[in-house]
């Protein structure tokens, strides 16, 4: 064998191993999540059978999926600008010599390391109508009572907080790391041209930054169409479907219902909108971000 | 834990916009008030599992201490089985991905063969299309094998993580290829040079990593919830749901005191790794 033969025989099998796992558990149920979008869910007694473009149309009208859509584009809206902008405050405010800062910074990341799950069952306590954390706060100023996951004005909110919180503090680790990259002779170098904190923080610290802002973003995006474990716990999806999720409805329909051929159909759209992420990422931001 | 972590001093000369006087106070207050706001949940979950469940909701200083909700929780769920469940869960997980990363990332960063490019493309294409989205198909495929409700199952779509790949990858580059060829011509074969060389150079990133996979598989939720349905191959997570649900009226004291024993492992870890912790977290963001 040539050599190049031989390196392309050993480069293979040291990928065998992950690549067989991924092509298994990644590559292929995605292009069968596409395939199977146009068949019928299989019944004990009638197979599988091509439906063609019949799962999309039952999607287009069914409202509950628009209803998803819609939440998770709220959902969105409301974690990433608010999760990204409170990270960069907090590593700001952690980065300079304030009091007690180790025990800051440490409570900023605590919901990092708590499951969801734990917590949320904590945040549900919190949002109790009557005796819970935030009715006894509100009824101190005399406040109306309010069911907050029970009322559809509200629900979508107090999932979008839980979702802030739990967030905010670990995207702030990677702008603390990006903060200390940053070398101190710029801000010296800005001092003496007697530029103001807030003009060398906005025309120094903020472009420098923005790597880590990019690759926070994604994150953030990504994690909006991810997070769906205090949905479980909190909400189910409810009142009447106003924290429906569309990573919920998969696994309501997919588990709850069992339709499968229904399932895949919203996992395409899922991975759609996940494709279209990678594809400002790669092709759009990335040629808009100023690197070092 | 004896990574080489030297801490970065956030000044390590006089910083000209470090705070002063006034603004000073008024940014560490403003800091030390989100920060109350941020440990309050795992704040609110101390008093309630530490308290008489009459004290719940109300917040007394002279409320009586007891250890009774963690002895009530522990008894109203196999806890002890859902730790072993988790242990072996994680560990699985992590072994796995580590043998797997180590050799799919040494063949990108130092192998120079045909289709090496492609290969790292469909690797990345799992940092967009997360498991999670996959849980439909995922869940047939282990049903055909027989593997649902065992602990393989949790495991198995999580085993080949590109984020791993892409971690070790990055920092086999940075090793000094004079390295790998003095361990060559001492007629060292590859996989003696990855074991070597190019392992122990990366430890570091090893830590890292393993920090961020055991805390992400520890929290995990919703795929064990789906593949799991025994007590034999839940893990905590869903244990904890499972037994928060299901119990007559809901028992706050008792949730509390199982969220703390559920959280507990890590919670503990963190506070005596801190510094590693948050170090890691910063050493995966860099790359």
């Amino acid at each position: 064998m040539t050599n190049r033969a031989t390196a392309t025989l050993h480069g293979w099998l040291l990928l065998l191993p992950a690549m067989a796992c991924l092509a298994l558990f990644t590559h292929w149920p995605a292009v069968a999540s596409f395939i199977e979008s146009f068949y019928s869910t299989p019944k004990a007694r009638r197979p599988a059978r091509f439906v063609g473009l019949d799962n999309y149309q039952q999607m287009l009208a069914d409202p509950i999926f628009w209803k998803a859509l819609s939440n998770n584009f709220w959902f969105a809206l409301g974690t990433i600008p608010t999760s990204i902008a409170l990270a960069l405050l907090m590593a700001v405010w952690v980065n300079d010599r304030i009091a007690a800062r180790t025990l800051v910074r440490m409570a900023y990341f605590t919901p990092t390391i708590l499951p969801m799950i734990a917590v949320a069952n904590i945040w549900l306590f919190f949002y109790t109508p009557q005796y819970g954390l935030l009715e006894q706060i509100v009824g101190l100023f005399g406040g109306r009572s309010t069911n907050w996951l029970g009322s559809q004005d509200t629900a979508l909110y107090a999932i979008t907080i839980v979702a802030i919180w739990k967030e905010a503090g670990f995207f702030m680790i990677f702008y603390l790391a990006a903060l200390q990259a940053i070398p101190p002779s710029l801000g010296e170098a800005a001092a003496i041209e007697g530029a103001s904190r807030w003009t060398f923080f906005r025309r120094i610290q903020f472009p420098l930054l923005m790597p880590t802002t990019l690759f926070v973003l994604i994150n953030a995006v990504i994690n909006a169409f991810r997070m769906v474990d205090h949905i479980v716990v909190m909400t189910r999806g409810g009142p009447d479907n106003a924290t429906t999720l569309l990573l919920y409805y998969i696994y309501q329909v997919g588990f709850g219902f069992w339709d499968t051929a229904y399932a895949a159909t919203l996992t395409c759209v899922l991975l759609v909108l996940l494709a279209l992420v990678a594809f400002v990422q790669y092709g759009w931001l990335e040629r808009r971000t100023h690197y070092q | 834990m004896s990574a080489p972590t030297q801490p970065v001093p956030a000044t390590t000369r006089t910083d000209p916009y470090a705070p002063k006087g006034l603004s000073l106070t008024l940014e560490s207050t403003g800091a030390i008030l989100l920060a109350l706001l941020w440990v309050l949940p795992l704040a609110y979950a101390v008093w309630a599992a530490f308290h008489p469940t009459e004290y719940t909701t109300r917040f007394v200083l002279t409320a009586p201490l007891t250890l009774e909700n963690f002895t009530r929780a522990w008894a109203a769920a196999p806890f002890a089985r859902y730790f072993l469940n988790t242990f072996i869960l994680v560990t699985m997980i992590l072994a796995f991905q580590l043998v797997l990363g180590t050799l799919a990332a040494y063949a990108l960063a130092r192998q120079d063969f045909w289709g090496r490019d492609i290969a790292f493309a469909l690797i990345l294409a799992q940092l967009m299309i997360m498991p999670d989205a996959l849980i439909v198909e995922n869940y047939r495929t282990l049903a055909k094998v027989n593997l649902i409700d065992t602990i393989p199952a949790i495991a198995l779509p999580y085993i080949a993580s590109a984020f791993g790949i892409f971690l070790l990858r990055q920092t086999f580059k940075t090793v000094p290829k004079e390295l790998d060829d003095a361990a060559r011509v001492e007629g060292a074969n590859p996989l003696q040079v990855l074991m070597k060389v190019y392992v122990p150079l990366a430890k570091p990133t090893y830590i890292a990593y393993g920090l961020v996979s055991v805390s992400y598989h520890w929290n995990n939720f919703l795929w064990p919830l789906l593949v799991t349905n025994s007590v034999e191959s839940r893990p905590l997570t869903v244990g904890l749901q499972v037994f928060s649900s299901a119990d007559q009226g809901i028992d706050w004291a008792v949730i509390c005191a199982a969220t703390l024993m559920t959280s507990a492992p890590l919670l503990v870890g963190f506070l005596l790794f801190q510094r590693q912790f948050v170090q890691s977290f910063m050493r995966a963001g860099i790359k």
